[in-house]
Protein backbone atom coordinates (compact mmCIF):
# COMPACT_ATOMS: atom_id res chain seq x y z
CA UNK A 1 0.00 0.00 0.00
CA UNK A 2 2.74 2.07 -0.07
CA UNK A 3 2.26 5.36 -1.20
CA UNK A 4 -1.56 4.81 -1.71
CA UNK A 5 -3.61 8.07 -0.21
CA UNK A 6 -5.33 6.47 2.79
CA UNK A 7 -7.51 9.48 3.32
CA UNK A 8 -8.02 13.24 1.95
CA UNK A 9 -7.87 16.58 3.62
CA UNK A 10 -10.36 18.48 2.30
CA UNK A 11 -10.39 21.53 4.70
CA UNK A 12 -8.68 22.72 7.61
CA UNK A 13 -9.35 25.54 10.23
CA UNK A 14 -7.56 27.14 12.98
CA UNK A 15 -8.91 29.43 15.66
CA UNK A 16 -5.81 32.28 16.35
CA UNK A 17 -3.53 30.53 18.90
CA UNK A 18 -3.23 33.05 22.14
CA UNK A 19 -4.44 34.52 24.77
CA UNK A 20 -8.10 34.43 23.80
CA UNK A 21 -9.63 36.13 27.02
CA UNK A 22 -13.57 35.88 27.48
CA UNK A 23 -14.27 32.66 24.98
CA UNK A 24 -14.70 29.40 25.93
CA UNK A 25 -12.47 26.25 23.92
CA UNK A 26 -15.87 25.63 22.71
CA UNK A 27 -16.29 28.94 21.07
CA UNK A 28 -12.61 28.66 19.56
CA UNK A 29 -13.57 25.58 18.38
CA UNK A 30 -16.39 27.45 16.24
CA UNK A 31 -13.75 29.46 14.70
CA UNK A 32 -11.58 26.72 13.25
CA UNK A 33 -14.56 25.46 11.54
CA UNK A 34 -15.80 28.44 10.25
CA UNK A 35 -12.58 28.73 8.62
CA UNK A 36 -12.68 25.41 7.53
CA UNK A 37 -16.39 25.75 6.30
CA UNK A 38 -16.05 29.11 4.89
CA UNK A 39 -12.61 27.60 2.55
CA UNK A 40 -14.33 25.06 1.41
CA UNK A 41 -18.11 26.03 -0.53
CA UNK A 42 -18.72 22.70 -1.50
CA UNK A 43 -18.89 21.18 1.61
CA UNK A 44 -22.23 21.46 3.16
CA UNK A 45 -21.29 20.80 6.91
CA UNK A 46 -24.37 19.73 8.46
CA UNK A 47 -25.67 17.40 5.56
CA UNK A 48 -21.75 16.22 4.64
CA UNK A 49 -20.00 15.48 7.84
CA UNK A 50 -21.34 12.65 9.62
CA UNK A 51 -19.37 12.60 12.72
CA UNK A 52 -16.90 14.77 14.78
CA UNK A 53 -14.10 13.47 16.56
CA UNK A 54 -11.91 16.21 18.87
CA UNK A 55 -9.02 15.97 21.02
CA UNK A 56 -8.80 17.72 24.46
CA UNK A 57 -6.06 16.63 27.33
CA UNK A 58 -7.79 18.70 30.63
CA UNK A 59 -11.50 19.05 32.31
CA UNK A 60 -9.71 21.19 34.57
CA UNK A 61 -9.02 24.21 32.80
CA UNK A 62 -12.83 24.88 32.04
CA UNK A 63 -14.51 22.54 34.27
CA UNK A 64 -16.20 20.94 31.27
CA UNK A 65 -15.96 17.30 30.36
CA UNK A 66 -18.16 15.78 27.57
CA UNK A 67 -16.27 17.66 24.89
CA UNK A 68 -18.17 15.63 22.09
CA UNK A 69 -21.48 16.95 22.66
CA UNK A 70 -20.30 20.34 24.11
CA UNK A 71 -18.97 21.15 20.78
CA UNK A 72 -21.68 19.00 18.96
CA UNK A 73 -23.96 21.94 20.53
CA UNK A 74 -22.53 24.54 19.12
CA UNK A 75 -21.37 23.57 15.76
CA UNK A 76 -25.37 22.12 15.60
CA UNK A 77 -24.56 18.82 14.70
CA UNK A 78 -26.69 16.47 17.25
CA UNK A 79 -27.72 14.25 16.81
CA UNK A 80 -24.80 13.25 14.90
CA UNK A 81 -22.21 10.94 16.51
CA UNK A 82 -19.10 13.45 18.25
CA UNK A 83 -16.33 11.52 20.30
CA UNK A 84 -13.62 12.75 22.03
CA UNK A 85 -10.09 11.59 22.30
CA UNK A 86 -7.70 12.08 25.26
CA UNK A 87 -3.57 11.34 24.77
CA UNK A 88 -2.51 14.11 26.53
CA UNK A 89 -1.04 16.70 24.22
CA UNK A 90 -1.21 14.77 21.26
CA UNK A 91 -4.98 14.49 21.54
CA UNK A 92 -6.12 15.79 18.41
CA UNK A 93 -3.45 13.46 16.20
CA UNK A 94 -5.86 11.03 17.91
CA UNK A 95 -8.81 12.56 16.84
CA UNK A 96 -7.68 12.63 13.28
CA UNK A 97 -6.75 8.68 13.61
CA UNK A 98 -9.75 7.60 14.95
CA UNK A 99 -11.27 9.66 12.22
CA UNK A 100 -9.47 8.29 9.63
CA UNK A 101 -9.57 4.88 10.64
CA UNK A 102 -13.67 5.37 10.70
CA UNK A 103 -13.37 6.60 7.52
CA UNK A 104 -11.32 4.06 6.27
CA UNK A 105 -13.25 1.56 7.65
CA UNK A 106 -16.34 2.37 5.68
CA UNK A 107 -18.06 3.67 8.98
CA UNK A 108 -18.18 7.58 7.60
CA UNK A 109 -17.63 9.28 4.29
CA UNK A 110 -16.93 12.70 5.62
CA UNK A 111 -15.88 13.42 9.18
CA UNK A 112 -14.78 16.45 10.85
CA UNK A 113 -11.47 15.89 13.42
CA UNK A 114 -9.58 18.13 15.49
CA UNK A 115 -9.63 19.69 19.18
CA UNK A 116 -8.87 22.32 21.60
CA UNK A 117 -7.94 23.49 24.55
CA UNK A 118 -8.62 26.75 26.90
CA UNK A 119 -5.73 27.25 29.39
CA UNK A 120 -4.78 31.11 30.05
CA UNK A 121 -8.00 31.60 32.10
CA UNK A 122 -5.62 29.59 34.80
CA UNK A 123 -2.76 30.36 37.11
CA UNK A 124 0.62 28.63 35.70
CA UNK A 125 1.09 26.63 39.00
CA UNK A 126 -2.57 25.24 38.15
CA UNK A 127 -1.89 24.79 34.56
CA UNK A 128 1.84 23.26 35.76
CA UNK A 129 -0.41 20.59 37.51
CA UNK A 130 -2.99 19.76 34.99
CA UNK A 131 -0.29 19.00 32.94
CA UNK A 132 1.53 17.08 34.87
CA UNK A 133 -1.48 14.51 34.80
CA UNK A 134 0.07 13.07 31.66
CA UNK A 135 2.93 11.86 33.62
CA UNK A 136 2.98 8.82 36.25
CA UNK A 137 1.15 10.51 39.45
CA UNK A 138 2.48 7.99 42.21
CA UNK A 139 6.42 8.04 41.24
CA UNK A 140 6.71 11.64 38.86
CA UNK A 141 3.90 13.98 40.02
CA UNK A 142 4.21 12.99 43.79
CA UNK A 143 8.06 13.79 44.04
CA UNK A 144 7.22 17.18 42.61
CA UNK A 145 8.09 16.61 38.88
CA UNK A 146 6.87 19.17 36.05
CA UNK A 147 6.66 18.69 32.15
CA UNK A 148 9.35 20.99 31.90
CA UNK A 149 11.26 18.93 34.42
CA UNK A 150 10.69 15.80 32.72
CA UNK A 151 11.61 17.23 29.41
CA UNK A 152 14.97 18.78 31.25
CA UNK A 153 16.05 15.61 32.41
CA UNK A 154 16.19 13.99 28.99
CA UNK A 155 18.07 17.92 28.06
CA UNK A 156 20.28 16.94 30.73
CA UNK A 157 20.98 13.40 29.27
CA UNK A 158 21.23 14.61 25.80
CA UNK A 159 23.48 17.35 26.49
CA UNK A 160 26.24 15.05 29.08
CA UNK A 161 25.85 12.33 26.09
CA UNK A 162 26.57 14.71 22.96
CA UNK A 163 28.28 17.73 24.25
CA UNK A 164 25.12 20.10 23.75
CA UNK A 165 24.97 23.65 25.20
CA UNK A 166 22.30 25.90 26.28
CA UNK A 167 23.43 27.53 23.09
CA UNK A 168 22.54 24.60 21.09
CA UNK A 169 19.29 24.56 22.62
CA UNK A 170 18.36 28.68 21.79
CA UNK A 171 19.23 28.56 18.37
CA UNK A 172 15.67 25.79 18.33
CA UNK A 173 13.86 28.78 19.96
CA UNK A 174 15.11 31.92 17.91
CA UNK A 175 14.39 29.72 14.71
CA UNK A 176 10.52 29.06 15.91
CA UNK A 177 10.04 32.67 16.81
CA UNK A 178 11.37 34.38 13.84
CA UNK A 179 8.88 32.13 12.10
CA UNK A 180 6.41 32.94 15.10
CA UNK A 181 7.02 36.80 14.40
CA UNK A 182 5.83 35.93 10.43
CA UNK A 183 2.53 33.76 11.26
CA UNK A 184 -0.07 35.92 12.03
CA UNK A 185 -2.11 33.16 14.07
CA UNK A 186 0.66 32.66 16.15
CA UNK A 187 0.60 33.31 20.11
CA UNK A 188 3.94 35.08 20.46
CA UNK A 189 4.68 36.78 17.20
CA UNK A 190 7.95 38.51 18.11
CA UNK A 191 11.55 37.63 17.15
CA UNK A 192 14.10 36.43 20.30
CA UNK A 193 17.91 37.11 20.41
CA UNK A 194 20.62 34.17 21.30
CA UNK A 195 20.69 36.52 24.23
CA UNK A 196 17.64 36.88 24.85
CA UNK A 197 16.76 33.20 25.56
CA UNK A 198 20.14 32.41 27.01
CA UNK A 199 19.27 35.08 29.92
CA UNK A 200 15.84 34.26 30.66
CA UNK A 201 15.33 32.76 33.81
CA UNK A 202 15.08 28.93 35.02
CA UNK A 203 12.05 26.74 34.71
CA UNK A 204 13.84 23.26 34.84
CA UNK A 205 17.25 23.73 34.61
CA UNK A 206 18.66 23.10 32.11
CA UNK A 207 15.73 24.30 30.57
CA UNK A 208 14.97 28.25 30.73
CA UNK A 209 11.71 30.17 29.80
CA UNK A 210 12.35 30.51 26.11
CA UNK A 211 13.27 27.40 25.71
CA UNK A 212 9.40 26.03 26.69
CA UNK A 213 6.30 26.50 24.95
CA UNK A 214 3.83 28.64 25.37
CA UNK A 215 0.12 28.42 27.91
CA UNK A 216 -2.43 29.00 25.12
CA UNK A 217 -5.86 29.01 23.88
CA UNK A 218 -6.81 27.28 20.78
CA UNK A 219 -8.90 24.90 18.74
CA UNK A 220 -8.07 23.63 15.12
CA UNK A 221 -9.86 21.14 12.55
CA UNK A 222 -9.39 19.33 9.36
CA UNK A 223 -12.77 17.55 7.30
CA UNK A 224 -11.23 14.28 5.44
CA UNK A 225 -13.44 12.32 3.13
CA UNK A 226 -12.40 9.09 0.91
CA UNK A 227 -9.64 10.06 -1.32
CA UNK A 228 -12.49 9.22 -4.29
CA UNK A 229 -14.70 11.50 -3.25
CA UNK A 230 -11.80 14.74 -2.11
CA UNK A 231 -12.40 16.49 -5.49
CA UNK A 232 -16.40 16.56 -4.84
CA UNK A 233 -15.44 18.88 -2.20
CA UNK A 234 -12.37 20.81 -3.50
CA UNK A 235 -9.64 21.48 -6.50
CA UNK A 236 -6.82 21.19 -3.86
CA UNK A 237 -6.82 18.11 -1.86
CA UNK A 238 -3.98 17.24 0.51
CA UNK A 239 -3.49 13.37 1.20
CA UNK A 240 -2.74 11.32 4.04
CA UNK A 241 -0.36 8.89 2.52
CA UNK A 242 1.31 8.33 5.77
CA UNK A 243 0.66 7.54 10.04
CA UNK A 244 2.56 5.69 12.47
CA UNK A 245 0.85 5.94 15.93
CA UNK A 246 3.29 4.37 18.96
CA UNK A 247 3.18 4.60 23.17
CA UNK A 248 6.13 3.86 24.78
CA UNK A 249 5.94 2.87 29.22
CA UNK A 250 3.93 6.29 30.80
CA UNK A 251 7.08 7.00 33.24
CA UNK A 252 10.30 8.39 32.08
CA UNK A 253 12.37 6.30 35.11
CA UNK A 254 10.84 3.52 33.48
CA UNK A 255 12.65 4.28 29.80
CA UNK A 256 16.37 2.91 28.41
CA UNK A 257 17.40 5.53 26.45
CA UNK A 258 16.72 9.43 27.87
CA UNK A 259 17.65 10.71 25.15
CA UNK A 260 15.85 9.40 22.17
CA UNK A 261 11.83 8.87 22.34
CA UNK A 262 11.73 5.21 21.50
CA UNK A 263 7.06 5.52 20.63
CA UNK A 264 8.67 8.89 18.02
CA UNK A 265 11.02 6.71 16.10
CA UNK A 266 8.31 3.60 15.60
CA UNK A 267 5.66 5.93 15.16
CA UNK A 268 8.29 7.57 12.05
CA UNK A 269 9.22 4.55 10.86
CA UNK A 270 5.42 2.84 10.38
CA UNK A 271 4.53 6.38 8.96
CA UNK A 272 8.11 6.68 6.16
CA UNK A 273 7.22 2.66 5.11
CA UNK A 274 3.38 3.07 5.11
CA UNK A 275 4.11 6.60 2.38
CA UNK A 276 6.73 4.88 0.55
CA UNK A 277 9.02 8.30 1.36
CA UNK A 278 12.24 8.60 3.12
CA UNK A 279 13.07 11.53 5.12
CA UNK A 280 15.18 12.92 2.21
CA UNK A 281 11.99 13.32 0.77
CA UNK A 282 10.19 15.59 2.85
CA UNK A 283 10.11 19.20 2.28
CA UNK A 284 8.47 20.40 5.37
CA UNK A 285 8.33 19.28 8.63
CA UNK A 286 5.79 20.28 12.25
CA UNK A 287 7.81 18.72 15.06
CA UNK A 288 6.54 19.39 18.64
CA UNK A 289 9.08 21.44 20.13
CA UNK A 290 7.31 21.48 23.19
CA UNK A 291 10.48 22.27 24.79
CA UNK A 292 13.63 23.05 22.62
CA UNK A 293 15.49 19.91 23.21
CA UNK A 294 12.70 17.76 22.05
CA UNK A 295 12.61 19.20 18.51
CA UNK A 296 16.71 18.24 18.22
CA UNK A 297 15.96 14.82 19.18
CA UNK A 298 12.84 14.57 17.15
CA UNK A 299 15.22 15.56 14.30
CA UNK A 300 17.18 12.47 15.16
CA UNK A 301 13.91 10.39 15.76
CA UNK A 302 12.77 11.52 12.61
CA UNK A 303 15.67 10.15 10.64
CA UNK A 304 16.51 14.03 9.53
CA UNK A 305 20.49 13.70 10.78
CA UNK A 306 21.82 10.80 13.02
CA UNK A 307 21.98 10.60 17.09
CA UNK A 308 23.78 13.34 18.28
CA UNK A 309 23.79 15.71 15.54
CA UNK A 310 20.49 17.21 15.88
CA UNK A 311 22.28 19.56 18.11
CA UNK A 312 24.51 20.69 14.80
CA UNK A 313 21.46 20.21 11.87
CA UNK A 314 19.40 23.63 14.10
CA UNK A 315 22.87 25.67 15.11
CA UNK A 316 23.90 25.45 11.32
CA UNK A 317 20.56 26.83 10.75
CA UNK A 318 19.45 23.87 8.18
CA UNK A 319 15.57 23.96 9.27
CA UNK A 320 15.29 27.35 7.96
CA UNK A 321 13.43 27.49 4.87
CA UNK A 322 16.23 26.97 2.13
CA UNK A 323 18.23 24.89 4.98
CA UNK A 324 18.68 20.66 4.39
CA UNK A 325 14.94 20.66 5.71
CA UNK A 326 12.28 23.59 7.07
CA UNK A 327 11.15 23.12 10.50
CA UNK A 328 8.40 24.79 12.48
CA UNK A 329 7.74 27.24 9.92
CA UNK A 330 4.22 27.79 11.84
CA UNK A 331 6.49 28.84 14.95
CA UNK A 332 6.02 25.58 16.55
CA UNK A 333 4.46 25.18 20.05
CA UNK A 334 7.10 27.68 20.98
CA UNK A 335 5.83 30.53 19.37
CA UNK A 336 2.81 29.95 17.74
CA UNK A 337 1.74 28.07 20.76
CA UNK A 338 0.60 25.00 22.62
CA UNK A 339 -3.20 24.53 23.71
CA UNK A 340 -2.40 21.11 24.16
CA UNK A 341 -5.69 19.69 23.00
CA UNK A 342 -5.62 21.29 19.64
CA UNK A 343 -2.32 21.01 18.67
CA UNK A 344 -1.75 17.78 16.80
CA UNK A 345 -4.63 19.09 13.78
CA UNK A 346 -3.23 22.46 14.60
CA UNK A 347 0.18 21.29 13.06
CA UNK A 348 -1.94 19.62 10.35
CA UNK A 349 -3.31 22.88 9.63
CA UNK A 350 -0.11 24.14 8.99
CA UNK A 351 1.32 21.66 7.07
CA UNK A 352 -1.97 21.29 4.68
CA UNK A 353 -1.00 25.72 4.26
CA UNK A 354 1.80 24.53 2.81
CA UNK A 355 1.59 22.15 0.62
CA UNK A 356 -1.66 23.90 -0.57
CA UNK A 357 0.77 27.16 -1.04
CA UNK A 358 -0.81 29.72 1.25
CA UNK A 359 2.27 29.90 3.69
CA UNK A 360 2.58 32.97 2.70
CA UNK A 361 5.95 35.08 3.96
CA UNK A 362 6.93 31.09 5.60
CA UNK A 363 6.18 29.34 2.37
CA UNK A 364 8.56 26.47 1.30
CA UNK A 365 8.57 26.56 -2.65
CA UNK A 366 7.05 23.80 -4.21
CA UNK A 367 6.46 21.84 -1.15
CA UNK A 368 4.99 18.48 -1.78
CA UNK A 369 5.43 16.53 1.19
CA UNK A 370 5.02 17.45 4.54
CA UNK A 371 5.20 15.54 8.12
CA UNK A 372 3.88 16.09 11.28
CA UNK A 373 5.44 14.75 14.45
CA UNK A 374 3.21 15.52 17.72
CA UNK A 375 4.07 13.66 21.34
CA UNK A 376 2.08 13.27 24.34
CA UNK A 377 3.35 13.71 27.52
CA UNK A 378 6.68 12.93 27.93
CA UNK A 379 7.08 11.34 24.62
CA UNK A 380 4.98 8.35 26.46
CA UNK A 381 2.87 8.97 22.67
CA UNK A 382 3.87 9.69 19.41
CA UNK A 383 2.38 9.90 16.26
CA UNK A 384 3.33 10.97 13.21
CA UNK A 385 1.87 11.52 10.05
CA UNK A 386 3.04 11.86 6.45
CA UNK A 387 1.11 14.67 3.88
CA UNK A 388 1.47 14.60 -0.10
CA UNK A 389 -0.59 17.21 -2.12
CA UNK A 390 -3.05 16.59 -4.61
CA UNK A 391 -1.81 16.17 -8.57
CA UNK B 1 1.62 -19.69 48.55
CA UNK B 2 2.70 -20.60 51.81
CA UNK B 3 3.62 -17.28 52.86
CA UNK B 4 1.26 -14.17 53.41
CA UNK B 5 2.83 -11.41 51.31
CA UNK B 6 1.60 -8.23 51.73
CA UNK B 7 -0.34 -7.61 48.26
CA UNK B 8 2.06 -6.38 45.50
CA UNK B 9 0.96 -2.71 44.93
CA UNK B 10 1.88 0.51 44.95
CA UNK B 11 0.15 1.39 47.96
CA UNK B 12 2.05 -1.32 49.76
CA UNK B 13 5.50 0.65 48.63
CA UNK B 14 4.12 3.85 50.29
CA UNK B 15 3.51 1.57 53.34
CA UNK B 16 6.76 0.20 53.65
CA UNK B 17 8.23 3.96 52.85
CA UNK B 18 6.20 4.74 56.29
CA UNK B 19 8.61 1.91 57.67
CA UNK B 20 11.85 3.70 56.01
CA UNK B 21 11.67 0.37 54.22
CA UNK B 22 12.63 0.45 50.60
CA UNK B 23 10.88 -2.04 48.89
CA UNK B 24 10.83 -3.81 45.50
CA UNK B 25 8.89 -6.94 44.23
CA UNK B 26 10.02 -10.03 42.84
CA UNK B 27 8.60 -12.61 40.24
CA UNK B 28 9.09 -15.66 42.03
CA UNK B 29 8.19 -17.37 38.39
CA UNK B 30 10.53 -15.27 36.03
CA UNK B 31 12.98 -13.78 38.47
CA UNK B 32 12.04 -10.12 37.41
CA UNK B 33 12.48 -7.22 39.74
CA UNK B 34 9.83 -4.68 39.82
CA UNK B 35 10.08 -1.57 40.89
CA UNK B 36 7.23 0.24 41.26
CA UNK B 37 6.34 -3.12 42.27
CA UNK B 38 2.82 -4.80 39.98
CA UNK B 39 0.74 -7.17 41.24
CA UNK B 40 0.67 -8.93 38.18
CA UNK B 41 4.36 -9.64 36.11
CA UNK B 42 4.44 -7.53 33.05
CA UNK B 43 6.64 -9.93 31.37
CA UNK B 44 5.05 -13.68 32.55
CA UNK B 45 1.70 -12.51 33.85
CA UNK B 46 2.20 -14.30 36.79
CA UNK B 47 0.79 -13.44 40.23
CA UNK B 48 3.14 -14.85 43.11
CA UNK B 49 5.05 -11.66 43.39
CA UNK B 50 7.13 -11.30 46.64
CA UNK B 51 8.76 -8.30 48.38
CA UNK B 52 12.76 -7.51 48.47
CA UNK B 53 13.88 -5.04 49.94
CA UNK B 54 16.49 -2.81 47.88
CA UNK B 55 19.53 -1.32 49.29
CA UNK B 56 18.91 1.80 48.37
CA UNK B 57 21.72 2.91 47.06
CA UNK B 58 22.01 4.22 43.65
CA UNK B 59 23.83 6.77 41.09
CA UNK B 60 21.74 9.30 39.33
CA UNK B 61 21.31 8.41 35.31
CA UNK B 62 19.91 12.40 34.78
CA UNK B 63 18.22 14.88 36.90
CA UNK B 64 16.94 18.58 37.00
CA UNK B 65 16.02 21.54 39.12
CA UNK B 66 12.97 22.32 39.38
CA UNK B 67 11.84 26.06 39.86
CA UNK B 68 8.65 26.67 38.54
CA UNK B 69 6.55 24.30 40.64
CA UNK B 70 3.25 22.37 40.52
CA UNK B 71 0.77 24.40 43.21
CA UNK B 72 1.57 21.73 45.56
CA UNK B 73 4.96 22.40 45.53
CA UNK B 74 5.49 26.12 45.17
CA UNK B 75 6.70 26.75 48.69
CA UNK B 76 9.43 23.99 48.06
CA UNK B 77 11.06 25.03 44.62
CA UNK B 78 13.51 25.38 43.61
CA UNK B 79 14.20 21.96 44.04
CA UNK B 80 15.99 18.91 42.51
CA UNK B 81 14.59 15.83 41.09
CA UNK B 82 16.65 12.72 39.58
CA UNK B 83 15.74 9.82 38.08
CA UNK B 84 18.15 7.18 40.22
CA UNK B 85 19.49 3.66 39.33
CA UNK B 86 19.61 1.60 41.91
CA UNK B 87 22.34 -0.82 42.85
CA UNK B 88 20.03 -3.20 42.00
CA UNK B 89 19.31 -2.39 38.24
CA UNK B 90 15.77 -0.62 39.14
CA UNK B 91 15.30 3.06 37.83
CA UNK B 92 12.80 5.28 40.04
CA UNK B 93 12.46 9.19 39.95
CA UNK B 94 12.73 11.18 43.39
CA UNK B 95 13.72 14.30 44.80
CA UNK B 96 17.64 14.72 45.71
CA UNK B 97 17.91 16.26 49.16
CA UNK B 98 20.76 17.89 51.55
CA UNK B 99 22.90 18.56 48.21
CA UNK B 100 23.23 21.97 46.11
CA UNK B 101 21.87 22.06 42.64
CA UNK B 102 25.82 22.37 41.17
CA UNK B 103 27.01 19.54 43.21
CA UNK B 104 24.81 17.50 41.47
CA UNK B 105 25.49 15.35 38.20
CA UNK B 106 25.37 12.75 36.58
CA UNK B 107 26.78 9.07 37.77
CA UNK B 108 26.81 10.61 41.12
CA UNK B 109 26.75 8.12 44.41
CA UNK B 110 23.26 8.89 46.35
CA UNK B 111 20.98 6.80 49.25
CA UNK B 112 17.48 6.53 50.08
CA UNK B 113 15.96 8.50 52.84
CA UNK B 114 12.21 8.70 53.67
CA UNK B 115 9.79 11.71 54.85
CA UNK B 116 8.37 11.24 58.01
CA UNK B 117 5.09 9.35 57.64
CA UNK B 118 1.58 11.65 56.65
CA UNK B 119 -1.77 11.19 57.92
CA UNK B 120 -4.05 13.60 55.91
CA UNK B 121 -4.88 14.31 52.55
CA UNK B 122 -5.15 11.97 49.90
CA UNK B 123 -2.97 9.80 49.30
CA UNK B 124 -1.31 9.78 53.01
CA UNK B 125 1.88 9.34 51.40
CA UNK B 126 4.97 9.51 52.89
CA UNK B 127 7.82 10.40 50.33
CA UNK B 128 11.10 8.60 49.83
CA UNK B 129 13.80 10.66 48.46
CA UNK B 130 17.32 10.41 47.62
CA UNK B 131 21.04 12.05 49.38
CA UNK B 132 24.51 12.29 48.61
CA UNK B 133 26.18 8.96 49.60
CA UNK B 134 28.52 9.94 52.65
ZN1 LIG C 1 7.40 -12.88 35.73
Amino acid sequence: MSGKPLVAIVTAGLAKFGKREGLYGRELFQEAAKEAFDRCPNLDPKKDIEATFVGMMAEGFEHQGHTGPTVNAWLGFAPKPAFRTESACASSSAALAFGMYAVMSGAYDVVLCGGIEKMTNRSTPEVTEFLATASDFPFEQWHGITFPGLFAMMATAYMHRYGATEEHLAHVAVKNHYYGARNPKAHMQIEVTLEKVLSSRYVAWPLKLFDCSLITDGASCVVITRPELARKFTDTPVYIIGHGAAQDNIALYDRDDLTTSRAAREAAQKAYKMAGVEPKDIDVAEVHDCFTIAEIIAYEDLGFCGRGEGKDLVAEGQTYVGGKIPVNTSGGLKAKGHPVGATGTGQIYDIYKQLIGEAGPRQVPGAEIGLTHNLGGSAASAMVWILKRGD
Amino acid sequence: MSEQQPPATIEQFYKFCAEKKFMAVRCKRCGTLHLPPKPICRECYSNEMEWVELSGRGKIVTYTVIHVAPTQFVDMAPYAVAIVELDEGVKITGQVRDAKPEELKIGMEVVVDFEEAQGEGWPPWPRYFFKPAK
